[in-house]
């Protein structure tokens, strides 16, 4: 029981993150129709730049906060840059495009830093605590993860729902065309979607760092689990992004746990295989468009 | 007094001709309507006006602005607003919110809550579902938003296609006995693009038959619905 409740901390932990990369895909997704296969990529090179801030002998707190500016600026310029020319493009050229930048990040950054692992500090211990006379798995920097996602989550659904901002975003993603013909300018606000989602990756690197190592390819196996976490929650619903994150860390945290670590891949692609055979759209996904 | 013209208007989508050599004006207070089959170029005519498909050859001018040249932003920002086809409210916002949205550009604060108390006064419908999602909307009420949405922002021409398709004939001519008075009361410059030809003649002042992407004519609505001949070859009624 005890180690149930153990893996269960963990993968809730674990999914927490996942929801967060998951998170970035579908902010772009929505707004743009692209599946952003760089997004792991981009926020490791920010995590290398936040490593460089860091040991210029910085406080942890203002190397993430930089690490966060470096992001959102980073997310307009690849939109701005490499993103608009092909945006009304077929779709398979957005694949090829986000998929290139990814291995030639991956390679900027290899050729740059090496391929030397790196540690990155995590801003609260990462041991378990004890409650009573039990060890439990729950360490503070899990429930820094938890807080800081579920913060992240709180300021999206602000901004979503609360704000005009918000209220353009929203319609520029579910409706383009209707959205332009309100006098909405669409291009800021498609940048921005990329800085924002830029962003969330950014704090995702942040949170699994310090527990893998900083190299060129260390977002890799994570943004596998966000992809996996977006198609079970829906590609266009932040809140599928939080349900999927979560069902995907569980899942892997169980399989982890009884059957072994080494599974835990082939179970992400049979949760994506289970759930596209069973509800193709995603959990959350909206309703698909009606025609009256 | 303003009108907006169109002249020598052509596009192409690929080698196909939509429209071919249009020229009409549509002039402030009136209702010119635009008939036409299936397929006549109905559709294009009015998403080139407002700037969503490029023209090949031809101006839109409305006063002394070039339409033509600019941004579908901007073209909106010049007044002019356009209710799109198929009623396209945005179904995962609320009634209020799809309001809002087409205030958000020219409205602040208590001008933009006294534009959308306008819109609710003048479609008392919309006012009792402000809080639903444009999802639950009847046909009705759904064009009543797309309409009162493009009508916040206070336009002074506004281009609708086909706001009575799939709608009962009794709102139909409610419908369109609000737009007549909007029309006279706003000078509004209406271009209505309709299938529905003897709704639109009844409220229209002008009427511009398109055939094959062609004007094939421009007369006075009322010359027009007198014509037999000419509405039974062209309008099918």
């Amino acid at each position: 029981m005890q180690f149930f409740l153990n893996i269960t901390l963990g993968g809730i932990a674990n999914g927490m993150i996942v929801a967060a990369v998951a998170l970035g895909l579908v902010l772009i997704f929505r707004a743009t129709n692209i599946v952003n296969f760089a997004q792991g990529a981009m926020a490791m090179i920010t995590t290398y730049v936040a490593y460089a801030i860091l040991h210029q002998g910085v406080d942890y707190w203002v190397a993430l906060i930089c690490a966060l500016a470096v992001g959102l600026l980073f997310g307009s310029v690849v939109q701005f840059v490499l993103i608009r020319p092909i945006q009304n493009k077929s779709p398979l050229n957005a694949i090829i495009l986000t998929f290139g930048f990814l291995i030639f990040l991956e390679g900027v950054a290899g050729a740059i830093w090496g391929s030397t692992t790196r540690t990155y500090p995590a801003p609260f211990s990462e041991f378990g605590q004890k409650l009573g006379t039990t060890q439990i798995a729950f360490s503070p920097f899990d429930v820094y993860i938890l807080v800081s996602v579920l913060a992240l989550m709180g300021i999206m659904l602000v901004l979503f729902r609360a704000t005009n901002l918000g209220l353009r975003m929203r319609a520029v993603a579910f409706a383009p065309e209707a959205a332009r013909l309100l006098g909405v300018r669409v291009q800021p606000l498609l940048t921005l979607g990329w800085a924002l989602a830029a962003a969330a990756g950014v704090l995702a690197a942040l949170l699994v760092v310090p527990t893998s190592s900083l190299t060129p390819n260390f977002m890799d196996v994570i943004l596998i689990y966000g992809f996996t976490a977006a198609v079970v929650g829906g590609l266009d619903s932040p809140v599928g992004a939080l349900v999927g994150g979560l069902i995907t860390g569980l899942s892997l945290a169980w399989v982890g746990g009884y059957l072994g670590g080494s599974l835990e891949p082939m179970a992400a692609l049979a949760l994506v295989i289970v759930s596209l055979m069973i509800r193709p759209e995603g959990l959350f996904a909206r309703p698909a468009a009606r025609r009256v | 007094m303003a009108s907006l013209d169109v002249e020598g208007l052509s596009v192409s989508y690929g080698a196909v001709h939509a429209l071919s050599d249009v020229s009409f004006s549509a002039q402030e207070g009136e209702v010119t309507a635009v008939l036409g089959a299936n397929g006549a170029g109905k559709t294009t005519l009015l998403r080139t006006i407002t700037g969503l498909v490029r023209s090949r050859a031809g101006t839109v001018t409305y006063g002394t602005e070039h339409l033509e040249k600019m941004s579908v932003e901007q073209i909106v920002r010049h007044g002019v607003s356009h209710v799109p086809e198929g009623r396209a409210v945005i179904d995962e916002m609320t009634v209020e919110e799809n309001l809002r949205l087409g205030a958000l550009w020219r409205f602040k604060g208590a001008a933009r809550t006294a534009v959308m108390d306008e819109i609710y006064a003048l479609f008392p419908p919309l006012a009792e579902r402000r809080k639903q999602h444009a999802s639950t909307l009847s046909g009705g009420e759904r064009q009543m938003l797309s309409i009162g949405r493009a009508l916040v922002a206070r336009p002074k021409v506004l281009l609708l296609d086909e706001p009575s398709l799939g709608l009962a004939p009794i709102v139909t001519a409610r419908l369109m006995a609000v737009l007549r008075d909007l029309t006279v009361d706003s000078k509004l410059i209406v271009v209505l693009v309709e299938q529905n030809a003897r709704s639109a003649l009844s409220i229209a002042q002008q009427a511009v038959v398109i055939n094959l992407g062609k004007v094939v004519v421009c007369e006075d609505a009322a010359t027009v619905a007198g014509d037999s001949d000419l509405r039974h070859y062209y309008l099918g009624y």
